[in-house]
């Protein structure tokens, strides 16, 4: 994940007019910034798009890319696209979550580590996939994953 | 990749096709066919590989060898050029010659022995999987051979990023066509001559789809509007993701020309927001497009206005769905709406709507360019044109193959695909993404189109095709799109929300070797009842996996319930980790590996698992070097 340098949130809010159908574009700004939408910018959206706050909630949450908890500084996406599946990436989710002590969606206590999975990079020549912040392992293995966590945290 | 060039920027606008004409004459005056370019490929799985590597080692090694271009870029990178498992590629023009697994270490020996003095380097060459041959020339590969590329034909060829390279290779032409020599109508009629039908995956003709909105314009005025989906959901197919990377004013100019058609003066694009670099080539197709008067107002000196904005998707795959895409846009959670009215009529804020996916809206200039005729020559009578599929699982050739509309399965697989690495043949083939189904080896010679698909139990869906070998096991992959879709299923109707649950619970139950021959008939009416009883098309096609594996595959689920037997070795609970004496060398590797200690051995000598420990991780399989571990 690159950490950017924080962005004063009433800049991000400033960037799209008042109106309901901005609700998506600020939800994701304020993720890409902080990389999760904490309850007070969540109002702060409400107030500026006229949104209610239950709506706002509801979006939030439909959606997967939106986290309304703080995340690991490391970011793991293991992908399960079908061509990742039928070359064991779900193993491979066992095998991180084991190292990790976290379930999928989870964040290690010491912040350092958030386990995702998602659905299809894109790039099934390369399955199975997994993306460490912007670092792509392919035809990933438990092995390669420990030298991957192990380079991510001495750096 | 390199942002455009201050050329296109600082370029004039263009008010006539006249002014476009002599933009791409003089954009070609200053080409020499003849000198080298070096192409590296820019999609997805290249760059996941290297590729950025490889190209800054070019350009070091070129550097070094004092070689520069002055008129055009020397090395050029370009969108997805197909051939995914054989990256990062590198292609050198004009010679056509076709580097595959390039590494940065590989670049001064192309630059010396290539490009300075017009050698061959033998050792990056693709070799025929039977024949062992190398073959020098990307077009002699069978891979490309055999393909029929329409929409895929400028990518790979074209810096997505210069809006120039696009008018050089025929860009906006149909554009200018429209709008100076057709009338809206006629550009509908060419549309649907064309046979067209939705690439997304339902398969509705194009043409007709856009007669049905211009009536409901008629009936209920203005605004109406014209919407991209790119909300590629299925987890194995890329296909529009390349598109919308590799050939971006593709689909921007079909979007114009169906918006001049239709009279819209407003577009969406919905881009799911995993393809960044999707977006950004499409925003950067926009702002060249507008800066040249091809976009906005006044489009060509015209007097035709349309502007287009970018939506990103948030991360829901029924947001691929017409209604709830529309919902997104308008800024709330995506749930479908039930279609007693047509989006045509009502479709993005209550207006009529045109909604076509990448792939169609990409197929439009060149139909409007080259005439309905002859997009319907190819293909079959109610199938036309090609279709891009992106080729993945257990096969050689994995990456994106665009080939005519009922061409034989087993064509595409074998023949392009070069067939299941180690020579079998494949097990089953799903086409149509978690929507589709699964068609075994028998059906091999079925034709690829919508008709056919269908007929078969299967569809064509938006493109994916995953291949399964005989270490696939059928009743795993209809658990895992069913997981997948009980996730991503919104949960605003009770036959997706709890019947795909239901399922998934019963094919749980099959996995472990839990469940009867009563449970496999439960199985199929709660099947019926989610297909007849869900809003949309997300329920509505979900147990078609579990349908098609069912119907093709029956043996292996009663292996699973009777035998509690799983015979292609997957699901954990019914399969055993063996060490095979004869072929252990006792290098230990497996026994420093297992998470849960249960290898023991002496250095040297065959080791064994204890199966009590055991928790079938297949982590000693994986990392065994001498294939000693086996599964049963």
């Amino acid at each position: 994940m690159s950490t950017s340098p924080l962005i004063d949130i009433d800049e991000i809010i400033e960037r799209y007019p008042g109106k309901p159908e901005f609700l998506i574009f600020l939800l994701q700004d304020i993720q890409a910034a902080y990389h999760y939408i904490s309850r007070e910018a969540l109002e702060l959206v409400c107030d500026h798009t006229g949104v209610p706050f239950s709506t706002a909630y509801a979006t939030a949450t439909f959606y997967q890319s939106f986290r309304l908890e703080p995340r690991g500084e490391h970011e793991i996406k293991v992908c399960q696209g079908t061509a990742c599946h039928l070359k064991g990436s779900e193993r491979l989710v066992q095998d991180l979550e084991r190292k990790l002590g976290i379930k999928t969606g989870e964040t290690t206590d010491d912040l350092q580590f958030t386990l995702e999975t998602v659905n299809c990079l894109g790039c099934c020549a390369l399955s199975p996939v997994v993306v460490v912040d912007e670092d792509y392992t392919a035809q990933a293995t438990s092995r390669k994953l420990d030298k991957v966590l192990k380079d991510v945290t001495a750096r | 990749m390199p942002v455009a060039t201050t050329e296109a920027a600082s370029a004039a606008r263009l008010n006539s096709p006249q002014d476009l004409a002599s933009l791409r004459d003089s954009i070609l005056a200053q080409r020499d066919p003849n000198q080298q370019e070096v192409i590296v490929c820019y999609g997805t799985g290249c760059l996941a590989s290297g590729a950025q590597q490889v190209e800054a080692a070019l350009k070091k090694s070129l550097a070094k060898a004092g070689i520069d271009a002055k008129v055009r870029p020397l090395i050029k990178t370009t969108g997805c050029r197909g051939f995914c498992s054989r990256g990062p590629l590198v292609v050198i023009q004009p010679q056509g010659l076709f580097y595959q697994k390039v590494s940065a270490a590989d670049a001064d020996e192309i630059v010396d022995s290539t490009l300075v003095n017009g050698q061959v380097v033998e050792r990056l060459l693709y070799k025929d999987l039977q024949t062992g041959e190398a073959i020098a020339r990307e077009e002699d590969i069978p891979f490309y051979k055999l393909q029929h590329r329409v929409v895929l034909g400028r990518i790979g060829t074209i810096d997505p990023t210069d809006i120039n390279d696009t008018i050089a290779a025929g860009g906006y032409q149909a554009l200018a066509k429209a709008l100076y020599q057709m009338t809206p109508e006629q550009v509908v009629s060419e549309v649907e001559r064309s046979g067209l039908r939705g690439r997304g995956g339902a398969g509705f003709p194009t043409g007709r789809k856009w007669k049905s909105a211009l009536a409901a314009i008629k009936k209920k005025g203005y605004p109406a509007y014209v919407v991209v989906n790119g909300d590629e959901g299925d987890p194995g197919a890329f296909m529009d993701c390349m598109v919308m990377e590799g050939d971006p004013h593709a689909v921007l100019e079909g979007l114009i020309l169906g918006a001049y058609a239709l009279g819209a003066h407003q577009g969406y694009m919905y881009v799911r927001a995993e393809y960044p670099v999707a977006i950004k080539h499409l925003t950067i197709a926009m702002d060249q497009a507008r800066a040249l008067g091809l976009l906005g107002k006044n489009i060509l000196g015209s007097g035709f206005d349309f502007d287009v904005q970018i939506n990103r998707g948030a991360g829901a795959f029924v947001c691929g769905e017409s209604t709830a895409l529309f919902t997104s846009i308008e800024g709330r959670a995506g749930e479908p709406k039930p279609k007693y009215v047509r989006s045509v009529e009502e479709g993005l804020w209550g207006r009529p709507t045109v909604l076509n996916n990448v792939e169609s809206w990409a197929n439009i200039a060149q139909i409007i360019e080259k005439g309905g005729e002859w997009y319907a020559s190819l293909g079959v009578p109610h199938s036309t044109g090609t279709k891009v599929f992106s080729l993945v699982g257990k096969v050689n050739n994995v990456g994106l193959v665009e080939v005519p509309m009922g061409t034989p399965l087993v064509h595409i697989i074998e023949d392009i695909g070069g067939g299941v690495p180690g020579g079998e043949p494949f097990k089953a083939v799903q086409t149509g993404g978690p929507s589709g189904g699964c068609l075994p080896y028998d059906m091999r010679d079925v034709a690829v189109d919508f008709d056919s698909l269908t007929k078969a139990g299967s569809m064509m869906g938006s493109g994916g095709m995953i291949v399964m070998d005989k270490r696939d096991c059928v009743v795993d992959v209809a658990r895992y799109f069913l997981r997948f879709l009980e996730e991503e299923s919104c949960g605003k109707c009770v036959p997706c929300r709890l019947g795909l649950t239901r399922m998934r619970e019963i094919l749980d139950g099959f996995s472990r070797g839990v469940g009867s021959e009563k449970d496999i008939e439960d199985l199929v009416s709660l099947a019926q009842a989610v297909q007849d009883g869900a809003l949309c098309a997300l329920g509505g096609s979900a147990p078609n996996p579990v349908l098609t594996t069912l119907k093709y595959f029956k043996d292996e689920y009663l292996a699973h319930i009777n035998e509690k037997r799983c015979p292609a070795g997957v699901c954990k609970d019914l399969i055993t980790y063996g060490i095979d004496a004869d072929k252990c060398t006792g290098c230990m590797t497996c026994a420093r590996q297992c998470p849960q200690n249960a290898i023991t051995g002496e250095k040297k000598k065959p080791h064994v698992i204890n199966q009590e420990l055991c928790i079938r991780c297949g982590i000693c399989m994986e990392s065994c070097k001498f294939g000693a571990v086996n599964v049963a």
